[in-house]
C-alpha cells in the first residue's frame, strides 16, 4: 500500500481523506486546530448548524462498537447540515455474508460522498480510501492499534486552548501505550507541533519496543515521568489486557499507575489532565482527579465535534477540488 | 484609473452613516463587519462615531455559496458576535460590493446568531457587477473598472486601494 500521509493529500497538499496524523506538516495540522476553532465558536451560537456540507451525504461505517465517537461524528456531520446514514456493520450485510468490498460499491451506488470508518484492523481506513472510487472521502475513526487521528487532533486543540500553545509543553502519556491508537497519534501530533519533551509512562510489558523511534521518552515510573509535565494523558485500560497476563490485577496497576491527587501532585501544579474516555473511576483515575479543578475530560468531547466537523469539511473540500479540475480538465 | 482617496471617502461615509443613525433612530446600532476588510472598515467607522458603537466581526467562509467550486477558504479566523443579535440593529459592512453573493451569506449566517431589528448595509466602495438583489444603503464611492479588473483594500494601517 502507498504511504498513508501521501493518500491522504492531494498534489498540491490539501487534505482529501483523514487516515493519520503521522507525517502531516506543521501548517497543515495547525489549519485543522484553526478551523476547529472556529467550529467551536459556532457551536455557541442560538443555531448550532453551518451550511457548509447541506447536500452531502456521510455514512458511518462503524465495524467496531463504539457509541461516544460515533455519536460525535454524527453530530458533526449534522452541524455542517450534511445528511448522515448511521450503518451498524456488525448487525447487518456483512453478517450475511456480504464482503467488505460490496458493503462499500452499495454505499457508493448510494452516492456517499464520505465515510467514516472504524475497524479493529490496522490499516483498514487506508485500504478503503485506496479501493473506493475517487471523490469520496475517507475519516479514520480508529483502526486497530494503528491510528486514531481525530482523537489526537481534539486531544492537541484541548492542550492548545488551555495551555495556550503545544510548543514548549511537556506532556506525559500514561496507561496501555502498546495498544493504544490513540497514543501513537498523539505522539506524532505532539511532536510535529513542536512539544518538548513527550513521555509514555506505563508498565515495560504496555510500552512499545519501538517507542523512543516514535520520538517518545519512556518511563516506568510516575513520580519520575510526571515531573515538570504540563499535561497529563490517561488512556483507558482496556480490561481485555488483563487476560493476557500483560498486567497482574486492576488494583495493581491502579497502586502503580492510577493517577491520584497524590501522583498528580508530582506534574507542575498547573498541569491540566485529559483522557479520551469512557474513564474507569478507581482502574486508571481516581474520582477526585477526574472530576478535579484541573480536570478538562469534558471540554475535550466539546471540542471533539469541532475537530470532526473542521477534518470532515477539509476533507470534503478537498475532494471537491479535485473533482472541479477533473470537470476543467 | 485614478482611485479615490481613502481618507476622504472614509470621513463622508461616517458623516453619512452618522445622519442615517440619526434619521433612522436606529438605537444602541452594532457594527459588522466581514471579514477582513470590512473589520477595518468598521474600526475606522467606529473610530469616526467617537468609539461609541460596538463593532463585532463576521467570517462567511463557512456560509459561502461557492464551497461546491472552490472548496473551503484555507484561513477560517471564525466570527466573532456578541452573544446575541436578537432585536439588535445591525450595520453590516463591507470594503467592496460586486456580486452580492458575500451580502447575502453574511445574512445568512447572522440570522443564524438571532433575529436582528434591522440590518443596514453599508460599503466602502460599489464596482458594480450585481448578480444579486442587493443594493447598499450607504456607498462610499462607486467605480466603473475595465472587465476583468478588480479593487482590493489592504490595511488595517493605513488603508490602501489598488487594482489587481
Amino acid at each position: 500500500m502507498t504511504d498513508p500521509s501521501k493518500v491522504q493529500l492531494t498534489e498540491d497538499g490539501r487534505l482529501k481523506h483523514f487516515l493519520t496524523t503521522e507525517g502531516l506538516s506543521k501548517d497543515l495540522l495547525t489549519e485543522i486546530l484553526d478551523t476547529a476553532d472556529s467550529f467551536i465558536s459556532t457551536q455557541e451560537r442560538a443555531v448550532k448548524t453551518v451550511p457548509l456540507l447541506r447536500g452531502k451525504t456521510v455514512v458511518n461505517l462503524f465495524f467496531e462498537n463504539s457509541t461516544r465517537t460515533r455519536s460525535t461524528f454524527e453530530l458533526a456531520a449534522k452541524r455542517l447540515s450534511a445528511d448522515i446514514l448511521n450503518l451498524d456493520i456488525a448487525r447487518s450485510a456483512t453478517s450475511k455474508g456480504e464482503t467488505l468490498m460490496d458493503t462499500l460499491w452499495n454505499l457508493e451506488a448510494m452516492y456517499s460522498d464520505m465515510f467514516v470508518v472504524r475497524h479493529a484492523d490496522s490499516g483498514a481506513a487506508h485500504f478503503i480510501a485506496e479501493q473506493v472510487t475517487p471523490n469520496v472521502a475517507i475519516i479514520n475513526a480508529g483502526d486497530g492499534r494503528h491510528a486514531h487521528p481525530t482523537q489526537a487532533m481534539l486531544d492537541m486543540l484541548t492542550i492548545r486552548r488551555h495551555k495556550d500553545s503545544i510548543e514548549g509543553k511537556v506532556v506525559a502519556i500514561v496507561g496501555d501505550i502498546l495498544h493504544s491508537r490513540v497514543a501513537r497519534s498523539q505522539i506524532y501530533a505532539l511532536r510535529t507541533l513542536g512539544a518538548a519533551e513527550v513521555r509514555v509512562i506505563g508498565p515495560g510489558t504496555l510500552l512499545p519496543r519501538d517507542i523512543e523511534g516514535m520520538g517518545a521518552k519512556p518511563f516506568y515510573d510516575m513520580k519520575q515521568g510526571l515531573a515538570d509535565c504540563d499535561v497529563v494523558i490517561m488512556l483507558r485500560l482496556q480490561k481485555e489486557r488483563m487476560q493476557n497476563a500483560l498486567l497482574p490485577s486492576e488494583s495493581e496497576f491502579f497502586k502503580l499507575y492510577g493517577l491520584t491527587e497524590e501522583k498528580l501532585a508530582f506534574a507542575r501544579p498547573d498541569a491540566i489532565v485529559m483522557h479520551p474516555g469512557p474513564i474507569n473511576r478507581g482502574v486508571e483515575i481516581e474520582s477526585a482527579v477526574a472530576d478535579g479543578n484541573q480536570s478538562v475530560i469534558l471540554n475535550q468531547v466539546s471540542y471533539g465535534i469541532a475537530v470532526r466537523m473542521a477534518v470532515m469539511a477539509m476533507a470534503m473540500s478537498g475532494q471537491q477540488t479535485l473533482i472541479n479540475s477533473e470537470e476543467n480538465a | 484609473m485614478n482611485l479615490p482617496d481613502i481618507e476622504q471617502v472614509c470621513h463622508r461615509l461616517a458623516g453619512d452613516l452618522q445622519e442615517m443613525i440619526r434619521n433612522e433612530g436606529l438605537e444602541d446600532p452594532l457594527l459588522v463587519g466581514i471579514r477582513t476588510g470590512g473589520v477595518w472598515v468598521a474600526e475606522r467607522l467606529q473610530k469616526a462615531l467617537n468609539g461609541s458603537s460596538e463593532v463585532a466581526s463576521l467570517d462567511i467562509s463557512f456560509y459561502r455559496d461557492d464551497f461546491t467550486r472552490h472548496g473551503l477558504h484555507p484561513k477560517v479566523q471564525g466570527s466573532e458576535l456578541p452573544d446575541t443579535v436578537e432585536d439588535r440593529h445591525i450595520i453590516l459592512i463591507d470594503d467592496v460590493i460586486m456580486s452580492g453573493r458575500t451580502i447575502r451569506a453574511a445574512m445568512n449566517e447572522l440570522f443564524d446568531y438571532g433575529r436582528p431589528a434591522s440590518i443596514h448595509l453599508i460599503c466602502l466602495l460599489d464596482i458594480g457587477r450585481r448578480e444579486l438583489p442587493v443594493q447598499p444603503d450607504l456607498c462610499g464611492a462607486r467605480l466603473t473598472l475595465e472587465e476583468g479588473q478588480l479593487v482590493k483594500l489592504s490595511g488595517p494601517e493605513p488603508l490602501e486601494l489598488s487594482l489587481a
